[in-house]
């Protein structure tokens, strides 16, 4: 029976698993095995199995190459999924993520032994804080969502320590990405929504409108979630000040900057940036990220502990759990090291004239696709420059019906991965296109060509368009039934 | 070097398509202000070769626990994770992708959330699995979201939660407006009292680890049980998470939410980081779950598929009203615990589990010998137990290191008062030559420091 493993549905573990089969084999025990009823209360032993897979090694091995064959990665093809800089990861970073003096660390090992792990993250530190041009970094955030969370409560604390209690709200932009306000709100802050211009920059009469004694600061994504600079930075910076409030950046953007502008300068007070986006670490099909964060001076002595320092007479690295008035811890250990290390392979490798490159080219990339694109469909603030990306709508074929998610799913059909839709909401069927400066010309130009070829199928043959994507191995899912019907887990079916 | 493959003559190509001259004018919208001048101060770029010698420069600065014979556990734990998990990991078709928006194409990652959570759900004995949180003490934070509204707004955690993981906890409720109070331990267990003592009517749910942060197994089902009698959600944060293989599942005794972390099964422990945050429970909660889930479903020809699914609780929808501000996970090690629990298996686990348990006894029994040394709680353990010393655990384990053994773990650095008290891991790959030789030279190491 031959089978074409591209359009067959993948069984589940599950389903491989037959009695007897095995994969493992652990160590041969030298120990009488302990009866584990002499040892442990009987009601807190395990009555039945976890009911795990048995299967053998061939079989995992080639399950997750089959599922590994249905799915698509920047390695697999262009991928200029807006906001979140899909750049290519680089295989070196890889490797030196998996030596041995890096990965084979525990966390609590005495401090002498791990004084290159230690010195590795106090350089990534130092070298966030000069292209951020913020003074101190923490690297223990998770990823960018948590580091928003730890520069909030940074934000928090510097107003309690002043015994400023008034402040209960944060200012966000309509146009920001969902985590900042969810952000504000697990911090206990008020989310006060302003609008933004059509270009998504800030309405200053909207911002004076808000500000106030009550005001804690801004969450702003600069360059902002339309791609472009917000050219009323340093007056957006002095009302937030002049109220009273700190600025917080969120950096998902920062692949257009770095050696160009930094935030530190323009008066920003808590940065982030996502070491997943911007310093190439790979997206690992949704994590891991790290999202360090860097603040000015008066804020340091907030930061999460443990901080990592140099202790200069001694020549050596530590770990200080002395930091007044801490914000506290935001998880456990230190931060994603293994993330850690790639992204300190990356900035090391490139040096500053190599990161400046990077922007210059991920803007130069995202212009000239923009130019191309905007042959073809609506772009969003056509007479400015964009920054690293930009938006494109489907507004000037409105009549086909077509929409942006036909669009996006066909342009799966021509071996894409579609970009960011939907987002910023403040732009209606927004496809929101990052390029990113490791993509090639000719890539950029094909790009573009099956854009237009897209537009004259809406025009043309618009079902073929809003019934794909035709070409992968299933087809537009069913949502509201996942939603309705939740089956989130696999059980036995029971035989009778 | 650099990651660009644009040459300068298709730059000039693309500088005339966009109708300008210079890279620099596409920065006009930047204040002259604020543009960066000069060069950042870093070092110099090097080139692929250079770098990697550089890299291999900071790392072998550190003692790896390849070296070593490894007694640390404390919320680390490094058990076997086969060979294939990196090289199925290592697949770019994986790792190179992000969250599965586009679930046409996406398949892979979307199977293997679904496998995944099938199999946190059967660790725990739980409904619903999401994909994955950050760490396990985000996410016990999480848990606290979850349980708490704005009437029932105090958790009450036992002092048996992993150190680390309670200051997470204080950091996320401080500003929630959640007050976080504390069980005290007896005798190295958590007294349904202890609970009792604390709770009232705001109480929404009483927090403990399985097995404790000193290694003992508690009762959970006796607390689980004061917990429900108060109305208030029973939330068990799972320590060393092979330890599902020998001990009852949280869901079988009464926990409303089961929490824990996968990194022993995620790959090399790497300082911190492998982390995955795993949160469980109910059908009846499954809604207030953080993150993203994923639920299987059907294509427009019937076809069975995965996506992203009850998004609605989710930032991207919900914004300010959202049930965590999650985004990125740890999807990637979601998918090395879904390649190492599918290689263990059924029997591989409790194989893996029932070795722990043995060795970690004998381990304690020849400690015990040496004279000096006593177990600081004489409870049930699984693969941790806490001993009292004779001297510092900081320079016992000093000592340990020449004869190229790590730990114990320095409790010290978590309480100032149990400076004297170490912990140890033992796991299903020491051997009895490993645990031999560590009672050998820490009766040496005691016998030589205590007349110092
Ligand atoms: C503008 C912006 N802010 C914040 C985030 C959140 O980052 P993370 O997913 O790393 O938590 C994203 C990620 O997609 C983003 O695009």
């Amino acid at each position: 029976m031959s089978k074409n493993l591209f359009s067959q549905t993948e069984a589940l573990i599950f389903d491989k698993s037959r009695p007897g089969h095995k994969a493992y084999f652990l160590p041969e025990m030298s120990i009488e095995k302990l009866d584990k009823y002499r040892v442990i209360p009987s009601h807190l032993i395990r009555r039945t199995e976890a009911d795990l897979p048995e299967v053998s090694e061939i079989d995992v091995v080639r399950h997750f190459t089959h599922l590994s064959s249905k799915n698509f990665g920047v390695d697999t093809g262009f991928y200029p999924l807006g906001s979140c800089t899909m750049k290519y990861n680089p295989k070196l970073n890889e490797n030196t993520a998996r030596l041995p003096g890096f990965s084979w660390l525990h966390p609590y090992q005495p401090v002498e032994t791990v004084q290159g792990a230690l010195q590795l993250m106090y350089l990534l530190q130092v070298s966030l804080a000069e292209i951020t041009g913020m003074d101190k970094v923490t690297l223990q955030p998770a990823a960018g969502a948590h580091g928003e969370l730890t520069g909030i409560k940074i934000i928090k604390a510097y107003h309690d320590s002043r015994g400023d209690s008034k402040r209960t709200k944060i200012i966000v932009p309509d146009s920001a990405h969902g985590t900042n306000p969810a952000t504000a709100t697990m911090a206990g802050f008020q989310v006060i929504e302003i609008k933004s211009s059509p270009e998504g920059d800030i309405d200053l009469e909207a911002l004076k409108a808000v500000v106030g004694d009550d005001t804690a600061g801004l969450m702003l994504t600069n360059p902002s979630t339309l791609g472009l600079f917000e050219r009323n930075i340093k007056a957006i910076a002095e009302i937030i000040h002049g109220a009273g409030g700190l600025l917080y950046y969120d950096g998902a953007n920062t692949n257009a900057i770095m050696g160009i502008t930094r935030p530190g300068d323009m008066g920003f007070d808590v940065v982030h940036v996502n070491l997943h986006k911007t310093f190439s670490t790979p997206h690992g099909g949704g994590g891991p990220g790290s999202g360090p964060v860097g603040v000015k001076e008066f804020l340091a002595k907030f930061l999460p502990i443990p901080t990592v320092e140099y202790v200069d007479y001694k020549d050596k690295y530590k770990f200080n759990y002395d930091v007044p008035e801490t914000i506290g811890r935001m998880k456990s250990f230190y931060g994603n090291f293994p993330v850690i290390v790639r992204a300190y392979t990356y900035i090391r490798a490139l040096g500053a004239d190599g990161l400046k490159k990077s922007s210059e080219y991920a803007v130069l990339n995202a212009n000239y696709l923009k130019k191309l694109v905007g042959k073809h469909l609506s772009v969003e603030a056509p007479d400015r420059f964009c920054m690293h990306e930009f938006i494109c709508t489907p507004k000037n074929i409105q009549e086909t019906g077509v929409h942006t998610l036909d669009i996006a799913k066909r342009m799966i059909d021509y071996g894409y991965h579609p970009p960011t839709i939907y987002f910023p909401l403040i732009v209606e069927e927004a496809m929101m296109i990052e390029p990113t400066e490791t993509e090639g010309i000719e890539t950029l130009q094909d790009f573009a060509e099956v854009v237009g070829a897209i537009v004259t199928e809406c025009k043309t043959y618009p079902e073929m368009v809003k019934t794909a994507p035709h070409t992968t191995y299933v087809k537009r899912l069913d949502e509201v039934k996942a939603a309705r019907e939740p089956n989130l887990r696999y059980r036995k079916p029971i035989v009778v | 070097m650099n990651y660009i493959p644009v040459t300068e003559l298709e730059k000039e190509a693309m500088l005339k398509e966009i109708g300008i001259s210079s890279i620099d004018e596409l920065f006009r919208d930047i204040p002259e202000e604020l543009r960066f001048k000069g060069d950042l101060k870093l070092p110099k770029g090097l080139s692929e070769y250079e770098t990697r010698k550089a890299l291999i420069k900071l790392a072998k600065k550190n003692t790896d626990m390849n070296q070593l014979a490894n007694f640390m556990g404390a919320g680390a734990y490094n058990h076997y994770v086969p060979t294939l998990v990196d090289h199925l990991l290592s697949r770019s078709e994986f790792y190179t992708a992000y969250t599965p928006y586009q679930p046409e194409i996406s398949q892979g990652t979307l199977q293997n959330i679904y496998e995944f959570q099938t199999i946190i759900c059967e660790l725990f004995g739980m409904d619903v699995s999401n994909a994955s949180v950050y760490d396990g003490a985000t996410a016990v934070a999480e848990a606290m979201v979850m349980a708490c509204d704005k009437k029932k707004n105090e958790i009450i955690i036992s002092k048996g939660l992993h150190k680390e993981y309670r200051e997470t906890v204080e950091t996320y409720a401080n500003g929630m407006g959640f007050t976080v109070k504390y069980a005290e331990l007896e005798d190295g267990i958590t007294p349904v009292d202890a609970y009792e003592a604390q709770a009232t009517d705001a109480t929404a749910a009483y927090v403990v680890m399985y097995p404790n942060f000193y290694g003992c197994i508690e009762d959970i089902q006796k607390i689980a049980e004061a917990a429900h009698a108060r109305k208030a959600l029973m939330i068990v944060s799972v320590s060393d998470l092979s330890a599902m293989g020998i001990l009852e599942a949280p869901g079988n005794l009464g926990a409303d939410i089961v929490v824990g972390d996968g990194m022993p099964f995620a790959g090399p422990l790497s300082f911190s980081g492998p982390n995955i945050g795993l949160i469980a429970t109910t059908d009846k909660l499954a809604r207030r779950l953080p993150g993203r889930i994923c639920g299987m479903t059907v294509d427009t020809e019937g076809k069975r598929g995965f996506v992203l699914t009850m998004q609605a609780r989710e930032q991207h929808i919900r914004r300010a009203k959202a049930s965590s501000n999650i985004c990125s996970n740890q999807a990637l090690y979601a998918l090395a615990n879904n390649i190492t629990l599918s290689t263990l298996g059924k029997y591989g686990l409790k194989e893996m589990a029932e070795n722990t348990l043995t060795n970690a006894h004998y381990c304690r029994d020849r400690l015990l010998e040496i004279d000096g040394v006593e177990m600081l709680y004489d409870q049930p353990f699984y693969s941790e137990f806490a001993v009292k010393l004779p001297i510092p655990a900081r320079v016992l384990q000093k000592h340990l290191l020449k004869s190229e053994i790590l730990g114990p773990v320095d409790m010290g650095i978590f309480e100032k008062e149990l400076s004297n008290v170490g912990l140890f891991f033992v796991s299903e790959i020491r051997s009895k030559d490993d645990m031999d030789r560590l009672a050998l030279a820490m009766e040496v190491i005691i016998n030589e420091q205590k007349f110092i």
